[in-house]
């Protein structure tokens, strides 16, 4: 080229930028409305980033106030002489605990609970406080041989400081009650609450006997520097022989920080979810816009723009909304994020103190940039082809370029999906079953809505009125807005009834019969000399006794012919750990329950003397034990070694309210060897669980009792804390939802606007107008709701089935509340943005639009 | 004397459907630099298919296209652009302003695009030249059809062009201010001295011009020299 000067020539960033705002200025009502689509979701995402960093910075920094010492050697018996010497190699515990769930009696008011009793000797805790009232209580209790009580506990029954409480056979008197302690909040705290008595009550309260479940605990103060990998590799075999434990305060709380990042992990996921419906809405909104500013690129071009500065112009645009939006929604999510310690506070064993963590703060504006580009970069492509001939003529139609750049758009949208889902999953498995799921969700509204354009064009209703028909047309016309509105109308509602269905699920899961052979109150920890009467008392109650299980301990001894000491030693096995050191509760019975189906091998009634004993194990234990039928296990029942063979595999429902065993023996094996018992009854109501429950304490004071009913409302209560939890969740995705629906409606009137002037021009009625838009959104409303709902049915039929392993019945609230109320809020938006066009003289619009 | 355009052999055809439709066929003809140009035709003729082709808007499937020296036909379509922003400007039936910006910013965007540092001062006398310096803060929708073409104008001599291109300029106007558009067109170009090249179906018009190149069903009927008329 001869007289053309090179492309580094011209306009430099500073104009493009200047080019972007001046074109943006005048769109800005539009680009605020794509900007507010990903500010949502970001804020979802930004919120619980936030609040899962500072869970795991509170549960490091408080480990040693949530254990109460440096670390613990802990054992549910009272360590063995190797034990012994190795606490006293480390110069001796600085403080012990024996705690056990227990049934403790106020003789004042005469009512009963069960309790988490700690019997504890010396100073702890070491780290964090044991607050309580009076305050002196604390360090007074010891000396003055008192109980101290959960004060949520003193509560609920009315006690005072200086009223009795009954453990066992001691009765103490009440020094004070715990406001805040290691181990004194939580889920388990509220099933048992804590009650701290002196070590040395323990032994008189009686209730150190068979079949206990007994905890042993050795605290220690560490150095000041202590290394905590050399002290666990010189403890750890020893101990886990001996079936002792060493935790330390790190591990406890990354165990604890675990635990909950996994809920963290899927309400990020619900907020991920609320991110792509904005992206959705993003992409729809940036395609039209794009489309509209199609003549002015061409214009630009014949001006002598590149491709690459026009290009560039748009792009700038998009990233700068998208940028914005991230701050604003990190913004809005830091301080929802103070909200988090106050919704979820029952659930934390820990004080939760808020602060800023960076990685959220970069995360947040980095996400709104990247995502709204990346979906809007299929639309933007489009500015790099349009040629300048377009100011002389319309080209229509897609090239094979544009083709080919989408789909490694789209391929490059789903990697990203992917390792973004990977990032807060950190499991490459689950981020594919996540994206999988999304596609797979979003493929079948997009099929829907194609295969509902295509029906709809084929099958044409002619002989329908004027109105009918110019609706029906318009879903199916160029430039309709079909697809983007029932898929985010569509997602939008498959989140939220898959929300409440899964809800119902997992109450169904926890409810149970009510009739009168269901137990619903269990009683443990019976002796076998105390059954027989145990029972009379039940029976003189006029109740029934429903189960009568007999329960001998034991441990395994070896596995297919190898000790497990030889393979805790070896490296290289694939048993799991837990197998191990487990102290099994066995049971012993002639045939199979309710929630037991044989999977494989035979069912042995009992045992035939001179063969090898058959037992029956659950599918979770023969995999995790890597046991088939036919394997021989021994184990070491109280110091008897029992050598068995696996004969049988059991499928078990875990999930239903009874009793269940993961080993079974026939019977006539076990009879004789040292064991305890577990009956349960059916208390028609609370007044007779309650007059049960004071007789057999009075009675059998080393029985605990757990009221199923009791413990039923409690799961009731916390699944709708966490049901509460999901929906404020949720919510995020609905308030997106119905952005990305009013973006969406208000794209299609700019698409309908010239239409609806050039019938009024020719004569049409407001109200024909009208009827014609109402009727166009009332099609979407109800097709992309009842198609999400109906999605969302079956998504959830197939959890029930594979995941929960439950029926199901749905809840009727998403079809009678969201179908009608999502259709009625698609009509309203859409009536409103319609409205401007009835209103005004179309000489006025179409000069306004033609501008 | 110096030929600013020079096309030879020129055809182009579109496919529509299954059907070839040939628009323009074996066109060639030069333009003088300076020179005042009709391409007149009824509608279908190829006028605008000739125009956009001219222009460097398109590329032909058979001929040549010299403008202002260069074969426009071996350029990219970036080159091509940079070109028509040094060399050439438009002016549109339907004005084609660019609807987001002001009038003195659709006049200065080509010579902000050349990186020009005194676009605003320049394209602030052009406005004046068209007698809308009073407007040059409004938007297009703001102002009437005559004006926006007047904006329009100034645009096309903004980066003072050697050659223009017309399509269609009063065909939106009413013919009292189409006529007040041309006065201006002519003047502005004399002043310039451009080359200028309109295309239209006004022959009265198109006789305003030095020389007429009449084309029917893609082919040149008839190429005569005003003064031979």
């Amino acid at each position: 080229m001869k007289d053309v000067k090179e492309p580094s020539y011209g306009a430099g960033t500073i104009w493009l930028f200047n080019m972007a705002w001046r074109d943006a200025r005048a769109s800005m009502k539009r680009l605020l409305l794509f900007m507010a689509s990903i500010t949502l979701g970001i804020a979802a995402l930004v919120a619980i980033e936030s609040f899962g960093e500072n869970l795991k910075e509170n549960f490091n920094q408080q480990s040693k106030s949530l254990m109460g010492a440096d670390f613990l050697i802990a054992s549910n018996q009272p360590p063995s002489p190797k034990v012994q010497k190795m606490i006293d190699s480390l110069g001796g515990a600085d403080a012990k605990e024996i705690n056990f769930p227990s049934m403790a009696a106020f003789p004042k008011s005469g009512t009963t609970k069960l309790v988490l009793v700690r019997g504890i000797d010396g100073g702890f805790p070491f780290y964090g406080m044991l607050e309580t009232i009076p305050v002196s209580a604390a360090k007074n209790y010891q000396a003055e041989g008192g109980a101290l009580v959960d004060a949520t506990l003193m509560l609920q029954f009315g006690l005072k400081q200086g009223d009795s409480i009954k453990i066992g056979l001691e009765t103490l008197p009440i020094s004070g009650s715990i406001t805040s302690g290691p181990g004194s909040t939580g889920i388990s705290a509220s099933v048992a609450p804590p009650v701290f008595i002196p070590y040395g009550s323990i032994e008189k309260t009686g209730l150190i006997q068979t079949g206990s479940r007994i905890e042993y605990k050795n605290y220690f103060v560490a150095d000041p520097e202590p290394n905590y990998i050399s002290l666990a590799k010189k403890l750890d075999p020893v101990l886990d022989a001996e079936n002792a434990d060493l935790d330390t305060h790190e591990s406890t709380g990354r165990q604890l920080g675990r635990r909950y990042d996994n809920f963290g992990k899927f309400l990020n996921l619900v907020a991920f979810v609320a991110l792509l419906l904005g992206c959705v809405g993003v992409a729809s909104s940036v395609h039209i816009y794009i489309k509209e500013k199609l003549s002015s690129i061409a214009v630009l071009k014949c001006l002598g723009a590149t491709r690459k500065q026009t290009f560039l112009i748009y792009l700038i645009q998009i990233a700068g909304m998208g940028l914005i939006g991230g701050i604003l929604g990190t913004i809005i999510g830091l301080a929802l994020q103070q909200l988090f310690p106050i919704i979820l506070e029952d659930f934390l064993p820990i004080q939760l103190k808020t602060s800023f963590a960076i990685r959220p703060l970069i995360i947040g504006p980095l996400l709104g940039l990247c995502m709204s580009v990346l979906f809007a970069l299929s639309p933007l492509l489009s500015t790099w082809y349009v040629s300048p001939l377009q100011v002389l003529r319309i080209q229509e139609g897609v090239s094979r370029k544009t083709r080919r750049a989408n789909l490694f758009i789209f391929t490059f949208i789903l990697g990203f999906l992917l390792v973004f889902s990977y990032w807060l999953l950190r499991n490459i498995w689950y981020a594919l079953g996540f994206v999988a799921g999304i596609m797979v969700v979003f493929s079948i509204l997009t099929g829907i809505a194609v295969l509902f354009m295509r029906i709809i064009k084929r099958y044409f209703p002619a002989s329908w009125g004027f109105t009918a028909r110019q609706s029906l047309l318009n879903l199916y016309r160029p430039n309709n807005q079909t697809l983007v509105l029932l898929l985010s109308i569509g997602v939008g509602t498959f989140l939220i009834s898959t929300l409440y269905f899964t809800k119902d699920i997992l109450l169904a899961k926890t409810s149970f019969e009510s009739s009168q052979d269901t137990p619903n109150l269990i009683l443990m920890d019976v002796q076998t000399n105390e059954t027989s009467e145990v029972a009379q008392t039940i029976r003189t109650n006029g109740l029934k006794v429903v189960d009568n299980i007999p329960i001998v301990t034991m441990r395994m001894q070896s596995i297919k012919g190898r000790s497990v000491n030889d393979i805790r030693q070896d490296t290289a096995r694939t048993i799991n750990g837990w197998i191990l050191n487990h102290e099994f509760r066995v049971t012993y019975r002639d045939s199979l329950i309710d929630s037991e189906t044989l999977a494989s091998g035979t069912w042995n009634p009992e045992f035939q003397k001179g063969a090898a004993i058959p037992i029956s194990l659950s599918d979770n234990i023969a995999r995790d034990a890597q046991v088939v039928e036919g394997d021989t296990l021994v184990f070491n029942v109280q110091g008897v070694l029992m050598t068995t063979v696996v004969a049988s595999i059991r499928n078990v429902d875990w999930g239903r309210m009874q009793m269940n065993f993961s080993v079974i023996f026939p019977t006539k094996v076990l009879e004789n060897a040292p064991q305890f018992h577990i009956l349960t009854t059916n208390v028609p109501n609370e007044k007779s669980s309650a007059t049960l429950q004071k007789v057999l304490v009075r009675k059998f004071p080393t029985v605990s009792i757990i009221d199923i009913r009791q413990l039923l409302k409690m799961v009731e209560d916390i699944l709708d804390k966490i049901a509460w939890v999901i929906n404020f969740m949720a919510f995020f995705s609905i308030l997106t939802g119905i952005i990305v629906l009013f973006g969406s409606v208000r794209n299609s009137k700019y698409q309908r606007i010239k239409e609806s002037v050039l019938l009024r021009t020719l004569g049409a009625k407001a109200k024909q107008i009208l009827k014609i838009s109402a009727l166009e959104y009332i099609y979407l409303g109800i097709l992309g709701s009842g198609m999400g709902l109906l999605l969302s049915l079956i998504g959830s039929q197939l959890l029930a089935i594979f995941v929960f392993k439950t029926s199901f019945t749905p809840s009727w609230v998403p079809f009678f509340v969201l179908v009608p109320g999502i259709t009625l809020l698609v009509l309203i938006i859409g009536l409103a943005n319609s409205r401007s066009v009835l209103n005004s003289p179309p000489l006025e619009v179409l000069r306004k639009e033609g501008g | 004397m110096t030929k600013i355009l020079n096309v030879n052999n020129l055809g182009k055809s579109y496919t529509s459907g299954s059907k070839k439709l040939t628009v323009l066929e074996d066109i060639s003809f030069e333009v003088d630099e300076g020179a005042t140009f009709a391409i007149v035709g009824p509608s279908g003729s190829g006028k605008t298919t000739l125009l956009g082709l001219c222009a460097g808007l398109d590329e032909p499937d058979t001929g040549t296209v010299f403008l202002c020296g260069t074969e426009i036909n071996t350029l990219d379509e970036d080159q091509r652009a940079q070109l028509r922003n040094q060399k050439v400007g438009f002016i549109f039936q339907n004005f084609q302003l660019l609807p987001t910006l002001t009038a003195l910013e659709n006049v200065t965007v080509p010579l902000e695009l050349q990186g020009d540092k005194n676009a605003r001062k320049f394209g602030l006398e052009l406005l004046e030249k068209v007698g809308l310096a009073d407007r040059s803060h409004h938007y297009p929708s703001q102002l009437s059809g005559g004006e926006q073409q007047r904006v329009a104008l100034a645009r096309a001599f903004s980066n003072k062009p050697s050659i223009l291109f017309a399509d269609e300029p009063t065909g939106n106007l009413d013919a009292e201010t189409g006529e007040k558009v041309i006065e201006l067109l002519f003047d502005l170009n004399k002043e310039a001295g451009t080359t200028l090249i309109i295309v239209t179906h006004d022959y009265d018009l198109a006789s305003r011009t030095q020389r007429i190149l009449k084309l029917r069903g893609g082919k040149i009927m008839s190429d005569q020299l005003m003064s031979a008329l």
